[in-house]
């Protein structure tokens, strides 16, 4: 059966969305990336949709139930790539998905995701991490 | 008026609307669409298709462009063979959902399209008509 | 328009006109017909796009009455034939003439679409103010169509320079009605889905009175006074600061007194 891969890297899970996916792929991943962040401990997902030309209204719940999800998990999740279209779209819609956070790029998306780990971990404002 | 050119594909299944959104997306290209009216009308036919799963139990829809007064366009009709609906205009309003659902399918497409209309009586199913101009 | 402009119109038209009369064919838009419509065409447009009235223009056609009646009446064997002729003549000459003001009604409805266009792209100029932050000033009545044009800009370049937050300046809009004020909230919310934010700046009294009077809910929207604010706040955001440093050797000297040292 067909899946959305799910890379781990440096400490966080990185989806990139490639296809047009139908409605049980989208679920089929929201399983797949739950179970990864409580088995892998990983406390960032970085899901790049910079390839999706369009996001409905069950996509977009998709990425909100992630996002709830993997705050229950402790982890941070970051969607990336938005296309201009997409979000006028998706806004129109009525969908503006307060409780993701977004970011341009997977760069910009992964610094987001290091900063609040940073402030997170520490506890302590005026401690200086790097 | 005028019909140009016209395509019938079922929804049934969740594949369905991909191939749905497929269809639209090769018409609004054809059409010279720009690429946010493109979106916009893929978007809601992605939600009338799933509509039409969930909750009528499947059916089709006919895909036409259609051209009025010098004006191109494209016209999406969706018919399913559900129960049709009691209270159109509960159904019309955002985060209104029988389905658990966000309840924005129908008013996410009207928001998405130029014109809209819909015919519901109960027992007869759900018949949808959206469209787009250029 | 010259004469000699006006001359060499009238020589092509009446050239068309005689080879499509031979053709016996008293439908204009009939192929026989097709030079005199090019000509026509050409002529309507030019005097269009030169601001000639749609009466002048249907004038240099209808102008051809006068002769051509008298033409008739000195061909004409009896007053049957010269009435049919003259109803025949008028009745084609009344085609053109229609022809000629439909021509350029479309042509002047051409340079107007242009227009807009151009100044639709003139009034919303995306200006990157520093390395992540761009600048929207908008100026002038916001309506429906333009807002949209301003929005999908603003958004594709946001993605184009990769910038982290884009300020719209509304210093010069107006008046903000209920449909406008809620534009702007949607791009503020399609910007923060692309992972950018948004500030709103040089909102005037008059609008914040229309927006709070409006019921619009601007509280998930950052607001400043002027873009100067704004700015500040956005290089803050960005972890930049601007300070103050000793004035440069060129002020210097002007006042000796304020050394380098200071």
């Amino acid at each position: 059966m067909e899946r959305i891969p799910i890379l781990k890297m440096s400490g966080f899970l990185l989806v990139s969305i490639q296809v047009d996916m139908h409605d049980q792929l989208a679920m089929q991943l929201q399983d797949d990336l739950t179970n990864r962040i409580a088995t892998s401990g990983a406390r960032g997902v970085l899901i790049d949709i910079s390839a999706l030309e369009i996001v409905d209204s069950f996509i977009g719940r998709m990425l909100a139930n992630i996002a709830a999800m993997s705050r229950v998990l402790d982890a941070e999740t970051v969607v990336v790539g938005m296309q201009p279209a997409v979000a006028i779209t998706l806004v129109e819609l009525g969908m503006s998905m307060p409780g993701v956070r977004t970011a341009l790029d997977v760069d910009r998306g992964m610094a987001l995701l290091n900063a609040s780990r940073a402030a997170g971990d520490t506890g302590h404002d005026d401690v200086p991490v790097s | 008026m005028t019909s140009l050119s016209a395509e019938s594909l079922p929804v049934e299944t969740s594949e369905h609307v991909v191939s749905v959104r497929q269809a639209v997306r090769r018409r609004a290209v054809e059409l010279g669409f720009s690429l946010v009216d493109q979106t916009k009308i893929i978007t809601a036919a992605s939600e009338l298709a799933r509509n039409a799963i969930q909750h009528g139990g499947g059916g089709e829809v006919i895909i036409e462009t259609i051209a009025l007064q010098g004006r191109r366009g494209l016209r999406l009709a969706f018919a399913d063979r559900g129960p049709g609906i009691a209270d159109v205009a509960r159904a019309m309003t955002d985060g209104y959902s029988t389905a658990g659902g966000l309840g924005l399918g129908l008013s996410g497409a009207k928001r998405l399209s130029h014109e809209f209309a819909i015919e519901a009586a109960p027992g007869t199913g759900t018949r949808v008509v959206i469209v787009r101009w250029k | 328009m010259s004469d000699a402009d006006v001359d060499s119109d009238a020589r092509q038209f009446s050239r068309a006109l005689m080879v499509a009369i031979e053709s016996g064919d008293v439908d204009v838009q009939a192929t026989a017909w097709s030079d005199v419509r090019d000509v026509l065409a050409r002529l309507s447009e030019s005097r269009a796009i030169h601001g000639a009235s749609p009466s002048e223009t249907a004038t240099f056609v209808l102008s051809l009455k006068q002769p051509i009646f008298h033409a008739l009446r000195r061909r004409a064997t009896d007053q049957n034939q010269l009435a049919d002729l003259i109803w025949t003549a008028s009745t084609l000459l009344d085609q053109l003439g229609l022809l000629v003001t439909e021509l350029h009604q479309k042509a002047r409805e051409g340079v107007i679409a242009r227009q807009q266009q151009e100044m639709m792209e003139l009034s919303t100029p995306v200006i990157t103010l520093w390395e992540g932050v761009l600048a929207l000033p908008v100026i002038g009545t916001l309506d429906s169509a333009r807002t949209q044009v301003v929005m999908e800009s603003l958004l594709q370049r946001i993605v184009d320079t990769g910038s982290v937050i884009a300020i719209l300046d509304i210093t010069g809009v107006p008046t903000v009605d209920t449909l406008v004020a809620q534009h702007l909230l949607k791009t503020v919310a399609a910007a923060r889905l692309m992972g950018a934010d948004c500030i709103i700046s040089g909102i005037r009294p008059q609008i914040a009175q229309t927006i709070v009077h409006l019921g619009v809910d601007l509280n998930a929207v950052t607001t400043k006074a002027t873009l100067a604010d704004a700015f500040a706040l956005a290089l803050r955001r960005l972890g930049k600061a601007v300070t103050r440093t000793p004035p440069r050797s060129e002020s210097a000297s002007l006042t000796p007194a304020a050394s380098a040292g200071a």
